[in-house]
């Protein structure tokens, strides 16, 4: 969920109200960043900003758990996870036995996964026969292997926040180094995509596991998210979790994921970004060297299944052992559409800070909820998806008042004209959170590899505001009552059931 | 930079090798490549002022934005709070903005504030509260006058106060919910005892107890010149701020002082402590024990020990646990440092149902060779270059050096503190890293605390030890919250936490 607005997003803004920012920083900015597409089709910016003698990086593949294939769920944010085991230089003590003895896991793990889905005619001994030389098998191959250097090769060279992160749209990669790393740098992220070593794959395969029931298993909005996810969407990927199923995570191999990297970690597929300390006219070319590694393949095609429209109110009630929480959500294109900024503004109006109608109406002058807000992408905005609201009852409130105050502010938004003050204070907030993210090389290293994938010029950073300025009354109204149907609307709520043995048994 | 390894060599000869027979770009191996030196950087420290009245002002002017920025750090948090009162200090960072002031409203003030896009907001903690301010340049006049009315003359109305204790309800009525709440808050009274402040946690009874006289009467004891550090940063001049500063605050008479809390710590009484969870698939396990103080001499030491064992992704505990042995996604921890009381240590990890037995015994395993064995001097080398290289990132702004500076002040820790952590980290020795393991993680003093469900458990908890059943039912609300909250109570109609 959205995070409340920050105290440094209002003092930014007024820089935006009083200077004829956009313009300005658009140009500056043209000064200060270098793009460059390397003969093999990836993308590279530096910017350059000279605070202190430290660069942050943003690595961005373009493609998530939305391309995920059938049967495979989870298997983007595997190939995240192995991207932190190395590659035949970095996490080996002998890369040329080792790949012997992987891919000997790997033809044991066929053989014993053949065997265990069998639908009928199961050998136990002989499934228990191919366990074990699985076993065997991995266990050989474990011992080449240096744990986690590729980490400590980070880290012991001063790398901070190292991390990575995959959504239904992408996955990302990013840390901070001090900037006389940034030949160690090139060369360990440069290893890294071109020559990645499926190792540990199935040890990693439990700690997925292990992260599938920390966030959706052993957590009661997990759970919610997952069935209400599974019950909006039909045919976008949107309606799979992005962690996985618990038995596709039992199933893929590291074939299949290596499948999977070379299908999408496909340098026109990838935009990098850094920022910080660095001169673009030395540290470019260090990029180009190291980064020309990576084989040029063929972009990987676009997913084409576009979501039908939902024609009836779709329902996940769950009975669990927590309180009651409620949530609705409603179809709407992706950000490519024409009225994204007006989905932005009604996100703001509804839900921006202690003045928005959301916080106004059912937690301050309703007193019926603990929090509530609207928003749009949910889950993600690459494709079709949700602009949704929620609302946290206050001890003694129920979903139902929930729902209906929800409705009320929905059928207001309909209805009536926002204010002028809420329109202009959409328009600042705005310039606010752009300037907010450019207030640091983590943030604008993440802002410019986003906009140059989404838009192909990393310009529309800046440029979106015209059409934010543009937005009106009339469209808010528009945009409201095109997507705000009671028959594109899913509902999902948690009612409260202490008791065990009758919780988990929802209707719908 | 430290030189580097030389066990690499034959792999990275064969690297070579193979790039030449590929004929792929000339690249250099990362083991193989040197590095310049980081350019000299010497952060701009603030300015210190005294006023008479006790009061410490630091001044860090910052060009770069046309912005200001002030933090004003006050002694006094919820650690002294009364103990029939828990969740005083909570309602009152939050009121003490909400509130609004003598001759404006909280919305008033939201209304006022938005309007030149600036941001005033109060805060609370465990030792103090604090009261902050951000705007353009331009309004600073306006916006600090309102900063500084609402320093001295809040309102606490009694609707904010209503409303911030509604959300506290909410707090309460949820929190056995989710596993980590649940951890969280058992593990600090496992590890400091249920009526140690620093585990103190609200109840519905304590929270309904506090009135707006309570607001009021601490905000009169504490929020006094002499117990005040303020920070000022952004686009001034230095000259000018200070002189307003004086002329706004020389003032101000001296009021009593906050008296630092008495409290007496005692370790926790070891053995296994166990939360029935019947909707989870995943334990999750928490070894507690208190820490240490960062002025203890140890304190390099411990540092050092903390990143070998249980900090980042280079840790024991991430390549064994997590990477090796694929029994958890999330483990970690170390002894637990604080400024002003023994930190916390924790040693946690998640693993699922059927290893919860076997999950506590790697981490008993993890624990016993950092104390049998001293690490090699690769591994502590590289424990300090992670913390040595990674260093400028703790002053790369002049927000961050200023903060730092105040959290000296305030704690009375000198002010190069950080300048000297900075050598110290270098002079540890592998021996010292395995004497302070000795010394501060001994098994057979932890508390463990288990939460999940023990139906689905590899072992039950009693074939390590004895085992205490924890019990987290939320004592329900007074009777006359509850006539407030309706017939219905806090949890709906099942009422809250019943078993």
């Amino acid at each position: 969920m959205k995070r409340r607005y920050t105290a440094l997003a209002a003092l930014l803004l007024l820089v935006v109200m009083t200077l004829p920012l956009a313009a300005q920083d658009l140009a500056s900015f043209e000064k200060r960043v270098t793009v460059k597409t390397l003969s093999n089709g990836l993308t590279v910016l530096i910017l350059r900003r000279p605070e202190a003698p430290v660069f942050s990086f943003f690595t961005l593949v373009d493609a998530g758990s939305a391309q995920d294939p059938l049967s495979q769920t989870g298997l983007a944010h595997m190939m995240e996870h192995m991207a932190f085991k190395g590659t035949p230089d970095i996490g080996t003590t002998n890369y040329t036995e080792e790949k012997v003895a992987l891919a000997k896991v790997e033809q044991t793990y066929a053989a014993y996964e053949s065997e265990r889905t069998k639908r009928v005619g199961q050998d136990p001994q002989k499934l228990a026969q191919l366990k074990k030389e699985w076993q065997d098998a991995m266990a050989a191959a474990d011992k080449f292997v240096i744990k986690n250097q590729f980490g400590e090769i980070v880290e012991s060279h001063g790398g901070v926040g190292m991390n990575a992160g995959t959504s239904y749209d992408d996955t990302t990669y990013m840390y901070s180094m001090p900037s006389n790393m940034i030949e160690l740098w090139a060369a360990i992220e440069s290893d890294r995509f071109a020559n990645p070593v499926m190792r540990e794959f199935y040890k990693e395969r439990n700690v997925v596991m292990e992260e599938r029931r920390m966030r959706t298993d052993s957590n009661p909005t997990g759970r919610l998210i997952e069935q209400f996810l599974g019950t909006a969407f039909a045919a976008n990927p949107y309606h799979r979790p992005t962690v996985g199923y618990a038995s596709d995570l039992q199933s893929f191999s590291a074939t299949d994921a290596i499948s999977f990297f070379h299908q999408y970690y496909e340098p026109s597929n990838m935009t990098i970004a850094l920022v910080g300390d660095l001169d673009p006219d030395q540290v470019m070319p260090i990029v180009e060297r190291y980064f020309s590694q990576l084989p040029a393949k063929s972009k990987p095609a676009e997913l084409t299944t576009v979501e039908p429209p939902q024609n009836s109110v779709r329902e996940v009630k769950m009975r669990d052992q927590a309180q009651p929480i409620y949530v609705e959500g409603y179809h709407r294109p992706s950000y490519l559409d024409p009225d994204d900024a007006v989905y932005d503004a009604i996100t703001d109006i509804m839900s921006n800070g202690r003045t928005s109608r959301m916080f106004r109406s059912l937690v301050r002058d309703q007193k019926i909820a603990a929090a509530a807000a609207g928003f749009s992408g949910f889950p993600g905005t690459k494709y079709g998806h949700l602009f949704a609201f929620y609302g946290v009852p206050l001890p003694g409130h129920t979903n139902q008042e929930m729902q209906k105050a929800i409705q009320e502010q929905i059928a207001k938004l309909k209805s009536q004209d926002v204010t002028d003050e809420e329109l202009q204070m959409f328009k600042t907030r705005t310039k606010a959170d752009l300037i907010r993210g450019l207030a640091s090389n983590e943030g604008l290293a993440q802002q410019l590899a986003i906009y140059q994938t989404r838009y192909g010029d990393w310009r529309e950073l800046f440029r979106y505001l015209d059409k934010v300025d543009k937005v009106t009354k009339a469209d808010i109204r528009r945009v409201a009552n095109k997507a705000f149907q009671n028959s594109n609307r899913t509902i999902g709520s948690i009612e409260t059931v202490m008791d065990p043995a009758a919780a988990g048994k929802g209707t719908n | 930079m430290r030189a580097l390894k030389s066990r690499f060599v034959q792999v990275l000869f064969s690297f070579v090798l193979l790039a030449a027979v590929l004929g792929t770009a000339q690249v250099t191996p990362w083991n193989q490549l040197k590095f310049p030196p980081l350019p000299a950087f010497h952060p701009q420290q603030p300015t210190r002022i005294q006023l008479a009245n006790g009061m410490v002002i630091f001044l860090q002017p910052d060009h770069e934005l046309p912005l200001i920025s002030v933090t004003a750090r006050i002694r006094g948090g919820s650690v002294s709070e009364p103990a029939g009162k828990i969740g005083l200090v909570g309602l009152y960072g939050d009121v003490w903005r909400t509130g609004g002031t003598k001759t404006k409203t909280g919305d008033q003030m939201d209304d006022f504030l938005e309007a030149r896009a600036a941001k005033i907001e109060t805060g609370d903690g465990s030792d103090s509260t604090t009261i902050s301010l951000n705007c353009l340049k331009g309004d600073f006049d306006p916006v600090f006058d309102l900063y500084l009315e609402l320093l001295r003359n809040p309102e606490f109305r009694g609707d904010k106060l209503e409303l911030a204790k509604q959300q506290m309800y909410t707090g309460i009525a949820r929190r056995n919910d989710e596993v980590s709440s649940i951890v969280g808050r058992e593990s600090a009274i496992l590890a400091y005892g249920k009526d140690n402040p620093y585990a103190h946690e609200e109840q519905y009874a304590t929270v309904f107890a506090v009135q707006r006289e309570d607001l009021l009467n601490w905000h009169q004891q504490y929020v006094q010149p002499n117990n005040i550090i303020l920070g000022i940063s952004g686009d001034f001049d230095p000259t000018a701020i200070e002189a307003k500063l004086r002329q706004t605050f020389d003032s101000w008479p001296k009021g009593p002082q906050a008296k630092d809390p008495d409290i007496k710590f005692t370790s926790p009484k070891p053995g296994y402590y166990f939360v029935q969870k019947t909707d989870v698939n995943q334990s999750t396990i928490a070894m507690l024990d208190l820490g240490i103080l960062r002025n203890n001499p140890d304190y390099f030491a411990v540092s050092v020990m903390n990143e070998i064992f249980g900090g980042g992704f280079s840790s024991r505990l991430f390549n064994n646990v997590r990477a090796a042995k694929g029994l958890a996604y999330s483990v970690g921890g170390g002894v637990g440092t604080s400024f002003s009381h023994p930190g916390m240590t924790n040693i946690e990890m998640l693993t699922k149902s059927d290893t919860t037995v076997v999950g506590i015994q790697a981490l008993y395993e993890e624990i016993d060779k950092m104390q049998q064995k001293a690490p090699d001097a690769d591994e502590l080398r590289r424990a300090q270059d992670q913390i040595l290289n990674s260093f400028i990132f703790r002053f790369d702004s002049p927000g961050k050096v200023l903060h730092e500076k105040m959290s000296y002040e305030f704690y009375h820790y000198p002010l190069d503190f950080l300048e000297r952590y900075r050598s110290e980290i270098d002079k540890v020795t592998a021996e010292q890293v395995t004497q302070v393991a000795r010394k501060y993680i001994q098994k057979d003093k932890l508390a463990v605390l288990v939460v999940g469900n023990d139906a689905e458990f590899d072992k039950q908890l009693g074939t390590l030890g004895s085992v205490t059943k924890v019990d987290i039912t939320i004592p329900p609300p007074p009777k006359a919250l509850m006539e407030q909250m309706g017939q219905q109570g806090p949890g709906g109609p099942e009422g809250p936490g019943q078993p």
